[in-house]
């Protein structure tokens, strides 16, 4: 396919819609609340798949609508910007418990009015007992339940949640409209007998499919009406027309298929925005966008009725309305998903289903796209392989340049064959998309459960020094006394089997989740543009996708790695301390934190009198309280001497990152432990489970729970993230720290893998630095890489670092002929590598 | 005699990879000990002398300088091999002055075009063009060669020798090398005005083959490791240029016809 780059100008108007969108701080709606509840109040006792979609037509029949000023393209679930529905089927007492101190949490905070606080205490009511979270809980077993308590591993994101995770069939809705699909749920209907064994159920979702489709629909109408009372009071005669034509678009779309791009726009955004008011999961991903929006830019183009101008505004339209999408999470998942993040995964680029390069021209303007709102949404991806233009190539380094983290980037040579192993046609691999942070799935034909845990490895170190024990309860799995192995491969065994077990426990609650969803939650609308569900006559949470998938995440490889080639070397090999040392050492943080039992009064005194200074009130019970979690901390100082020496020890050794092959070696084998014991497990939908080697940024949150672990990590520090090197630890540069990722197996990790990169722009400044930059990536994934993404350190995270070094501790800057930590260069130097990074100045 | 070079030992700082200043594309520079100029705002002054040295970076010890064989140095290098292919990178000699350990500068050049790997030299070419330099050519794709000033004196005062050799030695350098680019450390109140680098990118012009030339910014970033060295940092006040005036410098150097930018 040939294309053209047009690199068109940012219009005023994109500007003025991010400034509307962002004036004011988001805030929380209760009608969505509401509506769900009023309407299933009203439905007690019906099939749980005809409740679903009244109240999803009950809740688009009467939420507020909104046009905001300038908008081209319409459509928004609230009547804030950035506004978040409430979804208490699925959970409600986390957020009942918060809706007084969500505006003011550090991460992701939302305003609440008084009103809006009374209107879902009041809707709260009816849902105790009712939500899939407590279902789940209930079919869960006692053992999964411990492990989570013992944040093993957290499922809490479809716990608590929607399950999202899905791209849908766009082209399908761009070409026949709700009317078609509509249309083919009549048809299946009509071949039903009521003599089927699975009449009752078959039926009963066929008429939730239709339900849902009249209900966008009817939805769209609304704003058709909307826009033409707008425009008939409209003294501006540009707007007025722009208004007349979002009202003629409306009428038409998403109910009838697509003439133009700019009803393609429009009726993308329906579908996109429905999903999400359907159900609270994220992660909602609309995939390959330049693909399936392509013909019908073409054609407008093949006309004359569009300028590329023109497409590139709609576009970046589109791409604001994509951040006016917010989502409330609890406290602690917002830590883990800081950002206010709703994952809405947008690739361009790749290969199409014949094996054949798909780069147009709508590839380009995505790009472009980004670098005109420069918004966290949506999360662009691009898709490489030995076929792609060198000019995408270069596009996708100009923006990663910009310093805003996109794109990130995929591998096909390993994805495609990835997908197949784990049986898609070549076909549906080929036109794979990715769905959320980093998971690869065919669009339109797939439920992957693609986020369905976190598990922590670090946490299965420490069951097995402790032999199965956490905190005085049996958690894992007896694995023996490691204090009496000889062997490192006794210990790697150890491991193995701590971790088989821990993952059965995982499978188990996952499981349970799933069925909870497929029982409370059931989809139509989401199921309805996803095949074959209608021809099943299945909801996607039953099973009613061609391809079904659960995919939870293992993080801690880099730690992991670290630590067995440490324990083997120092231990074993060198017998530098023992397995006995290196707990004690473990058990006591490496005497870092202890206090000289001889110190207790002293220490006991000093906090005591911290709290009184800060105008706290200490009784007698708090501080005999204080003087015992003191003595509990004591250590004399021979044992801190020596614990200290311990980690010395291990931080000298060579680290996973700096192209070792006998280290890397380990970080294979770690991710092997935890990847091939969860791909033996089957789901409730009849797929299976397939692992992904990722945090998020749940590094942070889940590290601060987990206690020192034998890399030389310190209690409560982050854990690696997702597959790169731990902080700091990668000191030959990025050619090595990609050589070592490169290492592991990419092709088992189907579910995907996250590789973050910081860089300096002064390595991406001028055309050289662009083509160097894409010569890296390039030969990252020539060695089998499967993902890479960029922070490109700005002026902005120097300063900060220059403001709170504590924070930065890791920042690496070249300076003349070496690296070095930014926080510990002198003022002046620092200065200086700003001002440097101003000259990149692209 | 294959294994006769790779025996070859020389005395080196660092290898550093992934540089993407020193020469096209993606490449690791090997950083070799000894100069014998002495440029005031050299930011490698660890790599000055020849001898082993331990810098005292914020009170922790590093020593500088290893004895290693060109074998070993190549096999670092390789390690890199699949970055350069895509980028057009290969190896960069750097240093303190390569040219100053010429047997090992030698051998290392032979041994990496043994390995097929694309060549560069960053060098003032303070050497004798028949023993040293002649012999560094055949195996080098890229010299990219430091001419700091033209006048003859205040190179002396500056650097510590006259720059008679330097000139004398471009000349051939560019008749014989397959491609030399020249490059200007340009430092405030050295050689930051208009006439000094008119004058240097005048003579650049006046070689045969050359087509490029670089102006590089005086930068501060190797003056802490005066201080770790135990020695007087003869610069202290100097800031470096504006972009505003490199930028007039750049349309300066530009009007001899050269392709000029500013950094490698």
């Amino acid at each position: 396919m040939s294309y053209t780059i047009y690199n068109a100008e940012k219009t005023a108007r994109i500007g003025r819609l991010i400034d509307h969108l962002f004036a004011n701080p988001p805030q929380i709606e209760a009608d969505r609340g509401v509506l769900i509840t009023e309407s299933y109040r009203l439905t007690e006792g019906e099939p749980i798949v005809a409740r679903r979609s009244k109240a999803f037509y009950h809740i688009l029949d009467n939420i507020p609508i909104t046009i905001r000023p300038d908008e081209l393209i319409v459509g928004s679930s609230s009547v804030a910007p950035r506004g978040a529905q409430v979804f208490p089927e699925y959970s409600f007492e986390w957020m009942e418990a918060e809706l007084d101190t969500v505006s003011t949490r550090s991460a992701d905070p939302f305003q609440i009015s008084e009103e809006t606080k009374a209107r879902l205490r009041e809707a709260y009511r009816y849902w105790k007992g009712r939500t899939t979270s407590e279902l789940a809980t209930s079919y869960m077993a006692p053992e999964a339940i411990c492990a989570i308590r013992h944040n093993i591993f957290t499922v809490g994101n479809y716990y608590y949640n929607g399950v999202g995770h899905v791209s849908v069939q766009y082209d399908k809705v761009l070409k026949i409209g709700y009317r078609g699909i509509r249309r083919e749920a009549e048809e299946a209907l009509a071949k039903l007998s009521i003599s089927d064994s699975d009449y009752a159920k078959r039926h009963h979702f066929l008429e939730a499919v239709i339900r849902s489709c009249d209900a966008a629909i009817l939805y769209a109408r609304r704003y058709a009406n909307l826009a033409a009372e707008q425009a008939a009071n409209c003294n501006d005669d540009k707007r007025r027309r722009e208004l007349e034509q979002i009202a003629e678009n409306c009428r038409r779309v998403p109910e009838n298929g697509a003439e133009n791009f700019w009803e393609a726009c429009q009726s993308f955004w329906f579908v996109q925005m429905l999903l999400q008011v359907e159900s609270s999961g994220h992660s909602v991903s609309p995939g390959r966008f330049d693909q399936y929006m392509y013909p019908y830019y073409k054609k407008d183009m093949d006309t004359g009725r569009i300028t590329p101008e023109f497409a590139q505004e709609l576009i970046d339209c589109v791409w604001v309305k994509l951040n006016d999408l917010c989502k409330v999470r609890d406290a602690a998942s917002a830590e883990g998903f800081a950002g206010y993040s709703m994952f809405q995964n947008l690739i361009v680029g790749g290969q199409d289903k014949h094996g054949k390069d798909a780069t147009n021209d709508l590839s380009f303007m995505c790009l472009q796209a980004s670098m005109h709102v420069m918004l966290p949404g949506p999360s662009l991806s691009v898709r490489l392989w030995n076929g792609t233009p060198h000019d995408l190539r270069i596009k996708a380094a100009e923006l990663t340049r910009t310093g805003i983290g996109l794109p990130a980037y995929y591998n096909d040579e390993v994805i495609i064959p990835a997908l197949i192993s784990r049986g898609l046609t070549t076909e549906d691999a080929r036109n794979y998309c990715i769905i959320g942070c980093v998971e690869p799935q065919c669009p339109g034909k797939t439920e992957g459960w693609h986020d369905a845990a976190f598990f922590n490895m670090c946490r299965v170190v420490e069951l097995v020094f402790h032999n199965g024990m956490d905190d005085g309860e049996m958690v894992g799995i007896p694995t023996g006394d490691v204090t009496q192995m000889t062997t490192f491969e006794e210990f790697f065994e150890a491991y193995k089997k701590q971790t088989e077990y821990l993952v059965s426990l995982m499978v188990n609650a996952d499981n349970a989740i799933d069925v909870a969803h497929a029982e409370r939650c059931p989809l139509p609308f989401q199921s309805s543009m996803l095949d074959d569900c209608i021809g099943r006559g299945l909801p996607a949470q039953s099973g009613g996708a061609v391809y079904n998938f659960t995919g939870p995440q293992g993080f801690g490889v880099a730690n992991m790695a670290d630590a067995f080639y440490a324990i083997k070397g120092l231990v074993f090999e060198q017998h530098k301390f023992s397995m006995a040392e290196l707990k004690a050492a473990l058990d006591h943080n490496f005497g870092y934190g202890t206090v000289d039992p001889a110190d207790v009064e002293k220490v006991t005194a000093e906090i005591v009198k911290g709290l009184v200074d800060g105008g706290q009130q200490v009784d007698a019970a708090t501080v005999a309280q204080i003087a015992k979690i003191v003595s509990e901390n004591t250590l004399n100082a021979a044992d801190r001497e020596r614990y200290r020496a311990i980690k010395q020890m291990i931080d000298e050794m060579p680290k996973f990152g700096n192209d070792i092959p006998e280290v890397d070696e380990f970080a294979r084998r770690a991710a092997g432990c935890y990847s091939y014991a969860v791909e033996k497990y089957d789901n409730p939908r009849g797929g299976t489970y397939q692992a992904g080697l990722y945090p998020v940024s749940a590094n942070v949150p889940l590290g601060a729970q987990t206690g020192a672990t034998p890399d030389g990590r310190l209690a409560y520090e982050p854990v690696a993230d997702g597959v790169s090197p731990s902080a700091g630890k990668d000191a030959n540069g990025p050619t090595a720290a990609a050589t070592s990722v490169s290492r592991l197996d990419h092709f088992n990790a189907s579910n995907g893998t996250l590789y973050n990169m910081k860089f300096h722009p002064s390595a991406l400044a001028g055309r050289a630095g662009l083509e160097n930059f894409a010569s890296l990536i390039h030969t990252f994934f020539d060695k089998k890489g499967s993902h890479v993404q960029f922070n490109v350190v700005s002026r902005e995270t120097l300063l900060d670092a220059q403001a709170h070094p504590e924070q930065y501790k890791s920042l690496v800057v070249r300076v003349a002929g070496y690296s070095a930590l930014f926080t510990t260069l002198s003022r002046s130097l620092q200065d200086d590598i700003i001002r440097r990074t101003e000259q990149a100045g692209f | 005699m294959e294994q006769d070079i790779r025996n070859v030992r020389g005395r080196i700082a660092d290898i550093q990879r992934f540089s993407l200043h020193d020469g096209p594309g993606i490449r690791t520079i090997v950083f070799l000990k000894g100069c014998r100029f002495r440029c005031r705002w050299c930011c490698n002054p660890e790599m000055q002398s020849y001898d082993i040295q331990t810098m005292m970076m914020n009170g922790v010890p590093k020593t500088v300088g290893r004895d290693v064989t060109v074998g070993e140095v190549i096999r670092e290098v390789v390690k890199d091999r699949d970055f350069f292919w895509r980028s057009g990178g290969g190896l960069t000699l750097s240093g303190g002055e390569c040219l100053s350990q010429p047997e090992f500068a030698i051998a290392l050049l032979k041994a990496a075009k043994d390995e097929g790997l694309n060549t560069a030299i960053e060098s003032t070419a303070f050497a004798s063009y028949d023993d040293v330099i002649g012999k560094v050519l055949p195996n080098l794709d890229t010299y990219l060669m430091d001419i700091k000033h033209m006048d003859r004196a205040k190179h002396e005062a500056y650097i510590g020798h006259p720059n008679d050799l330097v000139l004398k030695n471009a000349k051939k350098i560019a008749v014989n090398a397959k491609r030399l680019i020249i490059r200007v450390p340009t430092v405030p109140g050295f050689n930051d005005t208009p006439e000094e680098i008119g004058a240097i990118a005048r003579f650049a012009a006046s070689l045969p083959n050359v087509e490029e030339l670089h102006l590089l910014p005086y930068h501060r970033l190797g003056q802490d490791k005066y201080t770790w060295l135990g020695r007087e940092y003869t610069l202290p006040d100097i800031l470096p240029p504006t972009d505003e005036h490199m930028k007039m410098l750049l349309r300066v150097a530009e009007q001899c016809g050269l392709r000029c930018q500013i950094g490698g």
